[in-house]
């Protein structure tokens, strides 16, 4: 292999021009061509000892992926990835490659690391268009596990369950499969197309999913478990949005990031008036966070036709918490940073309509408990940016309607889910917890990490682990 | 799909439908209410349950056609299908045996108040039903709340029926010669608030119910936030029924609102399709 010439870059990922792509909502990164994805494939090492697998939370056989790629053969990659990655469309577009498996990859060394998501999303994206999926058959176990949330942490768990042979049934609150998938990331970044297929896919594996279900209303855990349950995982995600608590923040025009994204995304408000949820903008929108969700609300913003959309953030660049490839697209579409600022109070007109946010500014003192410097607000160094809304991006914590209603089930103080990292087991019998429920809000790999543990943990419960 | 197995006129522009939903139909309670979605294209809507049938397994709601959704809502017929029909959400309402309850109805607001009056009457208390609209043909469920009170007032603004004049007007006759335990009041937002503002120098618990703005019902956006005392709720997990004298009535009239303009566009791209030029995309029953 050293015979080979290096090449130290990636290949770079096709993008829509910045100018154009915020004229819609199409997707901004087009994916590889078959001719990229065999050059950028050939860039792996095929390390005997590959340390990309360790850094990936479902631990794909990465080197084996890629050697398939090479040899042209992608129904093999494809099945390759699916063997530990239920959701491989979603994961290539959307998981933090930088901090998983490429941080570990060989080549990034020196050079740049192989570009793995987008090769993964290369092969999957040629499954869905060639090829076609065929669930293996495992024989029914006569075990029934109930799933409660359909996002990424309850899928790959019913994904799994199902190819162990159990009858799986996942209920999701919404009127739409996918979670987070379909709810908060922009079609831009994750078509929902792309969602559904992969839905599809876990469906036939025979996972059934009954979507308008709210578990702790309609039914409780305690029901579920009677009406013949053997397990249940809880994956209800981080749904809770978090606001501020500063004056000002509930005048028209000040959404939640959730409900901002929601409106656009799940209920397609960027069609009205064909589809009949509206959404308000204005001219200048706030978005106040530094994450992902963050970026995601601003970019939207744009393709809504705002003319001013601004990210404020209480520190700086390198402290924010979004993937630096997002941070890059906002900016080339044109979302202007504040950083170092922080709101202090929400000013409106008569009508109680959001006219400007007030920020303070900060600096950056000794670094806190999370490593990162830590903003020090500096005083009277208040100013003013006028908007016409503001979207609170800072966070969201868990949905308490299932711990309310299942007294049992054990809490952390932030309302989290106290379960077992390796098995998903909490305080009660029968009960497993994963994802952001039980994380707290992270990323959709880390939850679906935490759906194949459960799954396993289930089938170790149920079974001794002999199946 | 949820089958809407019987369908009514009310009063003017309002609607009844009893749905199949024998899951949530089950579970519901007096206070809570259904987000309804009728087709792909279509909004959800939080409405209240106005009664419930766990042995048909039906839900009732009742709805007034004042924007969009709810005329398009209203065009279903019997037999129809509704997309999707999430509940029992909220909290059910806090039922217990104050001693005399007035339960003040409003307009629509008459249909989510009969269940609850219905309960309270139900643990023995004495209720005094206070029921009002603008004109006798927007009156609704006189019988019904008759069958659960103790005594039953109604008024219209125009005195087309009933007293002439406000509920408000009744309820103040009655603080003024009776003692009074707890009063309910569900109705317009104008409406909620006068019934506080005067109850509270007496003291009188006042229990309204609030329906803002929802988007998912779950407590997941926060639409539908509203200004409890100090505290910010969320009327879809800690509503929809609070404490009439802590609402910031202000802020809620306001955030009720907050997508007039859209509300607006929404209902003239309905106008359009049902008037000449666009007569192909008219729902509206011929």
């Amino acid at each position: 292999m050293s015979k080979k010439q290096v090449v130290g870059k990636k290949y770079a990922m096709p993008v829509l021009d910045p100018h154009e792509r915020i004229k819609y909502f199409r997707e901004v990164a087009t994916g590889y061509t078959e001719e990229l994805a065999l050059l950028e494939a050939a860039r792996c090492l095929q390390c005997k000892k590959p340390l990309c697998v360790e850094g990936c939370p479902v631990g794909v056989d990465i080197p084996a992926f890629i050697k398939l790629i090479l040899a042209r053969d992608y129904q093999g990659a494809a099945n390759k990835i699916k063997e530990k990655n239920s959701l491989p469309a979603v994961c290539g577009r959307v998981c933090p490659q930088e901090n998983q498996c490429e941080k570990f990859c060989v080549m990034g060394k020196k050079n740049e690391p192989v570009a793995i998501g987008r090769l993964e999303r290369f092969v999957a994206d040629w499954e869905f268009e060639h090829g076609e999926f065929k669930p293996e058959a495992k024989a029914p176990n006569g075990k029934k596990v109930a799933i409660v949330g359909s996002g990424p942490s309850g899928l790959t768990c019913a994904a799994e369950l199902a190819r162990m042979g159990y009858r799986v049934k996942i209920f999701e609150a919404l009127h739409m499969a996918g979670g987070v998938l379909v709810y908060g990331i922009p079609e831009f970044r994750l078509p929902k197309a792309v969602v559904a297929r992969e839905i599809e896919n876990i469906k036939k594996l025979g996972v059934e999913i009954e979507v308008n279900s709210v578990i702790g209303k309609l039914y409780t855990i305690d029901e579920l478990i009677s009406d013949g349950f053997d397990a249940v995982y809880v994956a209800t995600g981080a749904g809770l949005p978090y606001f501020m608590n500063i004056p000002g923040e509930n005048l028209n025009g000040v959404y939640s990031a959730n409900e901002f994204l929601t409106r656009v995304n799940l209920m397609k408000a960027y069609k009205f008036p064909e589809y009949i949820t509206p959404i308000h903008t204005g001219r200048r929108i706030a978005v106040i966070g530094g994450g992902n969700v963050a970026m995601d609300a601003a970019r939207t913003a744009l393709r809504l036709g705002v003319e001013k959309s601004y990210i404020i953030y209480r520190r700086s660049e390198k402290e924010m918490p979004a993937r630096a490839e997002e941070i890059e697209h906002a900016r080339e579409e044109g979302v202007e940073f504040v950083l170092l600022s922080s709101p202090v109070e929400i000013k409106g007109d008569e009508d109680g309509r959001v006219k400007a946010i007030v920020c303070q500014k900060y600096e950056l003192g000794e670094p806190d408990s999370s490593g990162r410097r830590r903003p020090v607000p500096l005083e009277n160094s208040e100013y003013e940016i006028p908007v016409d809304t503001v979207v609170m991006a800072i966070g969201q914590g868990p949905n308490p309607l299932i711990p309310a209603t299942t007294p049992e089930l054990k809490t952390n103080k932030n309302g989290n889910i106290i379960a077992d990292a390796n098995t998903g087991k909490t305080s009660k019998p029968q009960i497993f917890a994963g994802g952001d429920v039980v994380s707290g809000a992270a990323t959709v790999i880390l939850a679906m990490g935490a759906g194949k543990k459960a799954a396993q943990g289930i089938n170790q419960y149920l079974f001794g682990g002999t199946e | 799909m949820y089958e809407i197995k019987r369908k009514a006129l009310l009063a003017n522009n309002i609607k009844l439908f009893e749905i199949f939903a024998p899951e949530i139909a089950r579970k519901a309670q007096a206070g809570q209410f259904v987000i309804v979605r009728q087709h792909e294209k279509a909004e959800r809507i939080p409405l209240t349950i106005a009664d419930f049938d766990r042995n048909q397994g039906t839900i009732t709601i009742i709805f007034q056609e004042v924007g969009r959704s709810t005329i398009d809502l209203g065009q279903l017929k019997k037999g129809d299908y509704i997309l999707d029909f999430v509940g029992p959400l909220g909290k059910e309402s806090e039922i217990s045996k104050y001693g005399r309850v007035v339960c003040i109805g409003g307009g629509v607001g008459v249909a989510p108040l009969y269940p609850i009056a219905k309960r309270l009457h139900g643990e023995g208390n004495y209720i005094v039903s206070v029921i009002g609209a603008r004109s006798r043909g927007d009156l609704i469920w006189e019988e019904k709340m008759r069958a659960v009170s103790d005594a039953l007032y109604i008024t219209t603004d125009d005195g087309s029926y009933g007293e002439k004049g406000f509920v408000t007007d009744i309820l103040k006759r009655i603080i003024g010669s009776e003692e009074i335990d707890a009063v309910i009041a569900i109705g317009p937002l104008v409406m909620m608030e006068a019934v506080s503002e005067i109850t509270r120098p007496h003291g009188i618990k006042t229990v309204v119910s609030l329906n803002p703005i929802m988007l998912d019902g779950t407590g997941m956006c926060g639409a539908c936030r509203v200004q409890i005392g100090q505290e910010t709720k969320f009327a879809c997990v800690d509503g929809p029924e609070f404490d009439g004298h802590l609402v910031d009535w202000d802020n809620a009239k306001r955030r009720a609102k907050m997508f007039l303009q859209e509300e607006k566009i929404a209902l003239e791209v309905l106008r359009y399709n049902c008037s000449e030029g666009g007569a192909h995309a008219c729902q509206k029953n011929k």
